[in-house]
């Protein structure tokens, strides 16, 4: 070390030349995320204070052994189906609520666009139309189902309306996309040559993007299952509502049992919606 | 071109295809799904006649019209601008967490080179899957035993769930990523750490960024309502104020978050247009 020059030693040539930027960035990010910190009332070690971790200790130990008599299984196997029903049910209602307003919504089949411009009277409809697509898509589907659960009572009436709604709301605009961003030669022609709207509709734009709508589709359904869980919690039914249930009975087997189904359930809608959006192609 | 042909383009003796057959995939898919949608309708009670009757029709518009006028207080609206700030803040930290956690959860969950055994691959996989399957709202369920009511145990749930979805995102971009320079690194004897920093992060670190950012506009609707349960922000005060039915208030709350969720659209549609463009 003695014989180096002087400068090799303060510079030794296998260390990183952008340490001091690197240094710097990261305190200027703690910097930033401290008011974060602070307006999230971050403060890990209250999870490690005595009384805490003797809740979390008991509850963690209940969680073993899972609750398994025949009688809550076969109540877990019930609410499971339910849950799926709601998300399918919704995902229907949804179905109702999205076509008629892609129908209306379509820029391509609007037949005063075909010259040039879109006339006054179908533009305002059409962008009226997108608006309320984007109002209903963009309250969350929680609450949604909270009104509901206010009108209607509890039950899996509100969450199929809540599901009804918002997805109405997404598949209406994604649908929408869909059909605009394909090909849009064939339909003019059809509309040009004097098809009618619907028929322009069937055999110019549903041909080439069936598939993609269909896949689409498919992929809300997997995630209609899943927000039909978290609907249960503010009491519309289902898989959801037990597992609130038992949480606030602190019953950690039940809680176990019922994550697990739900993790199956969420699995197997997973694989089902995968394999038949790759047979979609 | 040798002639017109002689089989018409439509045989005259040619049926048309019977409605269902065995071998046809699609008829089997559509009759699945309409067992399906039948069940289900079958199968939940659901109460159309209570809903579709005018008496609902006049409590749902009873219940809408209570919304009206929406409270706008001055110093109820400072409690609403500290409660979305407490909601941006909830997404903005369970985000940056679950990158860390995420990160680091994808490292080993990767095969990082050919000869790599990756013995920790499927077990890490398996907890990415867990932690991604369970739903914020459920997480925020489980930590408030925990954590205790409050904003805190909404940034952990966020971070949990997110965690998992980013780790799988992150997982996938590290093992797609080209595998020269670690490969070039690893020949002259460096080793696995600092070629993962040197040779592999550099490679990978804008496409983990993007996906961060968008988990974190997913987050932010997600922060909206995570309160329902009591976990902070602005959901929290929504079922607050919705179960003692004051209902302007209520007006107020639903107000911000629609306004908080079509500013993050917005924002990340311009985003989007600009990077893109």
């Amino acid at each position: 070390m003695a014989s180096l020059p002087n400068a090799a030693r303060t510079a030794p040539p296998d260390r990183d030349p952008a340490w001091l930027g690197r240094v710097f960035w990261a305190c200027a990010t703690a910097v930033i995320a401290w008011p974060l910190f602070v307006a999230t009332e971050f403060r890990p070690w209250t999870l490690f204070e005595p009384d805490n971790l003797k809740v979390t200790r008991r509850f963690l130990a209940d969680f073993l052994p899972p609750a398994y008599s025949a009688e809550f299984l076969a109540m877990v196997a019930r609410e499971a189906w339910r849950t799926v029903a709601i998300a399918t049910v919704g995902m229907t209602l949804a179905l109702v609520v999205a076509i008629p307003l892609t129908i209306v919504s379509t820029r391509v089949l609007s037949v005063s666009a075909l010259p040039g411009r879109m006339a006054r009277g179908p533009f305002v409809v059409r962008q009226a139309v997108r608006w309320l697509l984007i109002v209903l898509r963009s309250i969350p589907e929680l609450v949604w189902a909270l009104v509901f659960v206010r009108v209607v009572g509890l039950g899996p009436t509100a969450g199929v309306l809540a599901i009804a709604l918002t997805y109405g709301g997404m598949l209406g605009k994604v649908y929408g996309e869909i059909l605009e961003s394909g090909e849009t030669h064939p339909t003019r022609s059809l509309l040009r040559n004097g098809a009618s709207r619907m028929q322009a509709l069937a055999f110019g734009l549903l041909p080439q993007n069936a598939a993609e709508l269909t896949s689409y589709t498919v992929y809300r359904w997997e995630c209609a299952i899943r927000s039909s869980v978290v609907l249960g919690f503010v009491g519309a039914g289902g898989l959801g509502q037990q597992l609130d249930n038992s949480m606030k009975m602190f019953n950690g087997g039940e809680v176990l049992t019922m994550l697990a189904v739900f993790v199956v359930l969420v699995a197997l809608a997973d694989r089902v919606s995968a394999g038949l959006r790759r047979s979609l192609g | 071109m040798t002639g017109p042909s002689r089989t018409a383009a439509n045989p005259p003796y040619r049926l048309p295809p019977p409605m269902f057959h065995a071998r046809c995939k699609a008829c089997w898919f559509v009759a699945a799904l309409l067992a399906l949608v039948i069940a289900s309708f079958a199968t939940l009670d659901l109460r159309w006649g209570e809903f579709l009757s005018a008496d609902a029709a006049r409590s749902m518009g009873k219940f809408v019209g209570e919304f009206f006028p929406p409270d706008t207080q001055p110093d109820f609206l400072a409690r609403v601008a500290v409660a979305t700030w407490e909601t941006l803040a909830m997404s903005a930290l369970g985000t940056a967490l679950a990158a860390v956690a995420g990160l680091l959860l994808a490292i080993p969950a990767s095969r990082m080179h050919e000869r790599d055994p990756a013995r920790g691959r499927t077990p890490t996989r398996w907890l990415l899957n867990a932690l991604r399957s369970i739903p914020e709202l459920v997480w925020a369920g489980l930590l408030l035993i925990a954590a205790g009511l409050g904003p805190f145990a909404g940034t952990l749930a966020l971070a949990a769930h997110t965690s998992g979805v980013l780790g799988r995102l992150f997982a996938e971009a590290i093992e797609n990523m080209p595998r020269g320079p670690g490969a070039a690194l690893r020949t002259q004897g460096v080793g696995e750490v600092r070629v993962f920093l040197y040779a592999g992060l550099p490679e990978v670190l804008p496409q983990l960024m993007s996906y961060t950012l968008y988990r974190w506009e997913n987050n932010i609707r997600a922060a909206a309502v995570l309160g329902v349960v009591g976990a902070g922000g602005l959901g929290q005060m929504l079922q607050f104020h919705m179960g003692l039915f004051h209902m302007g208030k209520t007006a107020t709350i639903l107000g911000a978050m629609l306004v908080m969720v079509a500013c993050v659209d917005a924002l990340s549609y311009g985003a989007r247009r600009w990077l893109t463009r």
